[in-house]
């Protein structure tokens, strides 16, 4: 079943062609890979699915709705959660504190919400953490947290963005299983990732953009043999490639 | 209502409008080089038009002639301003920037308040009644000069903008903050240039509205609400637009004060702002910092 | 809890103040720093908390006055009720106002600009306007001492409407902080995009701060009215005012439970501190709270709560 379909979705900053007729689909329970080089316009396409920013053409629509060029706090109502790049945490807040503001998403009572935090900070690895002040955090588990918060919104699709670059190698490891764990919870996922080691193994099917077009979207057995997006981004040698 | 009033009315509501104008460029030129809203600005203005008011009546300066004491001194108080008080909060964050300038009002404008006294002066020179005639209109003398030195002082502020290595400097770094300094333009220097100038303005519509308006400590806001008006709807950090809403604001509100009578006129301006807010908001986030 | 047992001993001594002393001079002083502590309390909802900095409150102050005091005078309404009509004026012209700010993100010093150009659009609406007063404002005519209409004759009275007063608010606030819209507001202060991902629609939750900032500081406008039994255009909507409401909570600390209580405990004490001083010069009392602001902003940001919290007292508070 489609839980997300992306129809021709195009976006243009002043005289760049960020997104470009762009189409994608993510299956239920799927996790879907999105890579490409710096400025290929992953992160452009995210904003655009979430309602952060208006695309000029095409549609995006939620397990059939339509959603495109609704603001992201109703998106993220209907079920769609994203994670930003840039860490954006609450600074002021404690961690279980900023999840639950993921949290009051689907309840209004701060008890239901607390426990609701406490159960994702235990899925994400980040129980002990919980009365930490958020901006004590080292920058691998604001990323943590970030995920977290977006998972207390108890979406259906979750937009992870690059969750993983920047983390120590056991850090990355952790986040794949957490990662995992919240697939089988019954969340589909999209990744941007440059780490390639972390997304081929984590990923069913890859997509990948470059100037703004989807150039291949297929299993990373076949990605890596794809003769545009080797031109186009891995290089030659591709096996465990990071950058 | 005559066609007679109604253009005399809109004669001065365009003198008046200069000074707006004046008063605003220096708001407008100090958020668009350090991207801090300056609520003393009202107080710089009293600060001058009390030593004009002082220069006169106690050595005899006409308030015109004065300028050239106040305006060099206006501009070092500035400048000395910008480095104690603003420079230290530049990177705070933007509620902390707007206190401190609160702060320094409430000071400044108290200041007064405890030397002059809250009695409000009135400085009479021998043309404070003097008018000019224009067509069918009579122009008030001094209100003509203050409009003529508030234009002629936009214009030398314009070319200087334009063609000086320092009015270069002062938007360069209006345009990005930490570009400028990468390109080794001494930031901090500029920021209390742009603070100095900024001051100059202020205390030269402060000046010149001395022949004819009255001096008292909280004489400025009055002024300065209204070139909050002003900068919010012409864009704040906008020159032209600092220019351009001054005139429209000082039109409307001395259109507006013939059909409303006493201080209702000033609703007029409100009212604008409003109005602006609802059917041209990107108008007024005309300068919106990413 | 010694916690618990600390602030009952507190609220039982600040009960026995008026019992114990007499004198009308200290339970004013005490009064009028209850009373400020109220309306700090009052924006600190909109200001602090959702991080909105409004400098224009004095906008639902005048409102608050000016309708317990017109409702009395005009109807013979008492002020006991006419309070929450003011307080309900004033959260519909704060749905207005911030309607107009919020619809299009309007936000920092924009934002506290419109706010203050709407509080002037009053005050200069309330000189205007003779069935309000004019200039002169209202004189709350006096029935001696008469409890149903808000008058009384021993002013230690006042004390325990306002300390009543405060002792809601604080528990109200208390709880908002510990809520879902407490948390949204917060959220939405630290970091809007951030919000808005995670579900949280800025405007509503901007609309239910200013509503509950206007009508907590409504309340607070319409006590001081019928204390003072006087309301006048510059001393309702006028800037100073708007000054005077922020300020304790800025210097306690925005955006917690106990910094506008503070902040008004801090400047009270300032207050009586430079009483011989100040009584001799006007102005000299403002003077001496902008010297304070500026210092504030350089050595205390976040105000004397969040000094003492980066000094460790009360780090587990928020776990």
């Amino acid at each position: 079943m489609t839980l997300i379909e992306v129809r021709s979705l195009s976006k243009r900053f002043g005289g760049l062609q960020a997104l470009s007729e762009v189409s994608l689909s993510l299956a239920q329970g799927e996790i879907l890979g999105l890579i490409g080089p710096n400025g290929a316009g992953k992160t452009t396409l995210f904003a655009a699915v979430t309602g952060f920013v208006r695309p000029d053409g095409g549609s995006v629509r939620l397990d059939g709705q339509e959603i495109t060029g609704l603001p992201p706090h109703a998106i993220c109502r209907r079920g769609l959660a994203r994670t930003f790049q840039l860490v954006q945490p609450f600074p002021e807040l404690s961690v279980v504190e900023n999840v639950m503001v993921g949290a009051f998403n689907r309840t209004r009572s701060a008890a239901v919400a607390r426990r609701r935090a406490l159960e994702v900070l235990a899925l994400t690895r980040l129980a002990p953490l919980a009365g930490r002040p958020a901006h004590a955090l080292s920058i691998g588990l604001r990323k943590r947290l970030e995920l977290a918060r977006a998972l207390a919104t108890e979406p259906r699709v979750l937009l992870l963005d690059e969750v993983m670059s920047g983390l120590t190698p056991t850090e990355v490891d952790e986040t794949v299983e957490v990662i995992r764990g919240i697939r089988e919870a019954g969340v589909s996922i999209i990744v941007i990732e440059h780490v390639m080691a972390a997304v081929m193994g984590l990923s069913d099917r890859i997509a990948v953009l470059h100037h703004g077009e989807l150039i291949a979207a297929a299993t990373p057995a076949e990605i890596v043999q794809d003769r545009r997006v080797i031109d186009a981004y891995l290089g030659e040698p591709l096996a465990g490639k990071r950058e | 209502m005559t066609a007679e009033v109604v253009l005399s009315s809109l004669a001065n509501g365009i003198m008046l409008g200069g000074l707006y104008a004046l008063v605003a460029l220096g708001l407008t030129l100090i958020f668009g080089v350090m991207k801090v809203i300056n609520f003393a600005h009202g107080s710089l203005m009293m600060l001058a038009m009390y030593a004009t008011f002082w220069l006169a009546t106690t050595a005899g300066l006409d308030p015109y002639l004065s300028l050239l004491l106040t305006l060099p001194a206006a501009f070092a108080f500035g400048y000395a301003i910008q480095r104690a008080v603003i420079a230290p909060v530049l990177r705070a964050p933007e509620h902390n920037q707007l206190l401190m300038t609160l702060g320094l009002a409430l000071f400044l404008d108290n200041l007064a308040l405890v030397v002059f006294t809250a009695d409000p002066r009135t400085l009479l020179v021998a043309y404070s009644q003097t008018t000019v005639p224009l067509g069918p209109v009579r122009l008030n003398l001094p209100r003509l000069l203050a409009f003529g030195g508030a234009l002629l002082i936009s214009g030398l502020l314009w070319l200087f903008l334009k063609t000086t290595d320092l009015g270069r400097a002062l938007r360069a770094s209006s345009e990005e903050r930490d570009g400028a300094a990468l390109c080794g333009i001494p930031v901090g220097r500029v920021h209390a240039m742009a603070f100095g100038i900024g001051t100059a303005c202020v205390a030269a519509a402060g000046g010149m509205a001395v022949p004819f308006f009255y001096v008292s400590p909280e004489v400025g806001n009055t002024f300065v609400i209204t070139a909050f008006v002003v900068v919010v709807l012409g864009g704040l950090g906008s020159f032209p637009g600092a220019l351009v809403g001054g005139l429209l604001v000082g039109v409307v509100e001395s259109l507006g004060g013939l059909i409303f009578h006493g201080s209702l006129a000033q609703i007029g301006i409100f009212a604008l702002f409003v109005a602006v807010l609802l059917v041209r908001p990107a108008g007024l986030l005309g300068a919106r910092h990413a | 809890m010694p916690r618990t047992a600390a602030w009952l001993a507190l609220l039982a001594a600040a009960a026995m103040v008026p019992l114990v002393i007499r004198s009308e001079y200290v339970i004013g002083t005490l009064t009028l720093m209850y009373f400020f502590a109220f309306v700090g309390q009052g924006w600190n909802i909109l200001g602090g908390y959702a991080g909105q900095f409004s400098f224009g409150h004095a906008l639902f102050f005048g409102i608050g006055a000016y309708t317990s005091s017109l409702c009395f005078l005009k109807l013979g309404l008492t002020p006991w009720v006419g309070m929450w009509l003011g307080a309900a004026v004033a959260v519909g012209v704060g749905l207005v106002t911030g309607h107009l700010s919020f619809r299009y993100g309007l936000r920092g010093a924009y934002f506290a600009l419109v706010m203050l150009a709407f509080a002037e659009i009053f005050r200069v609406a309330a000189t205007n306007w003779d069935f309000v007063g004019g200039s002169f404002g209202i004189l709350v005519p006096l029935q001696g001492h008469a409890p149903r209409l808000f008058q009384f004759g021993d002013k230690r009275y006042f004390y325990y409407v306002i300390l009543a007063m405060l002792l809601a608010l604080t528990w109200a606030v208390a709880r908002l902080e510990r809520s879902r819209l407490g948390y949204q507001m917060i959220a939405i202060r630290e970091n809007e995009a951030a919000a808005d991902a995670l579900g949280i629609n800025p405007y509503r939750v901007k609309l239910a701060a200013m509503a509950l900032s206007a009508a907590v500081t409504a309340l607070g406008g319409a006590f001081y009215a019928q204390y003072f039994s006087y309301i006048d255009p510059a001393i309702g909507f006028g800037p100073a005012n708007s000054i005077e409401i922020l300020l304790r909570p800025i210097i306690g600390g925005a955006g917690t439970l106990w910094g506008p209580l503070l902040g008004a405990l801090l400047l009270g004490l300032l207050g009586e501190g430079t009483r011989g001083l100040v009584k001799s010069y006007a102005g000299l009392h403002l003077m001496l709270y902008g010297v304070i602001l500026m210092g504030a902003v350089v050595f205390l940001p976040r105000g004397v709560m969040g000094a003492l919290r980066s000094l460790g007292v009360g780090a587990a508070e928020r776990a």
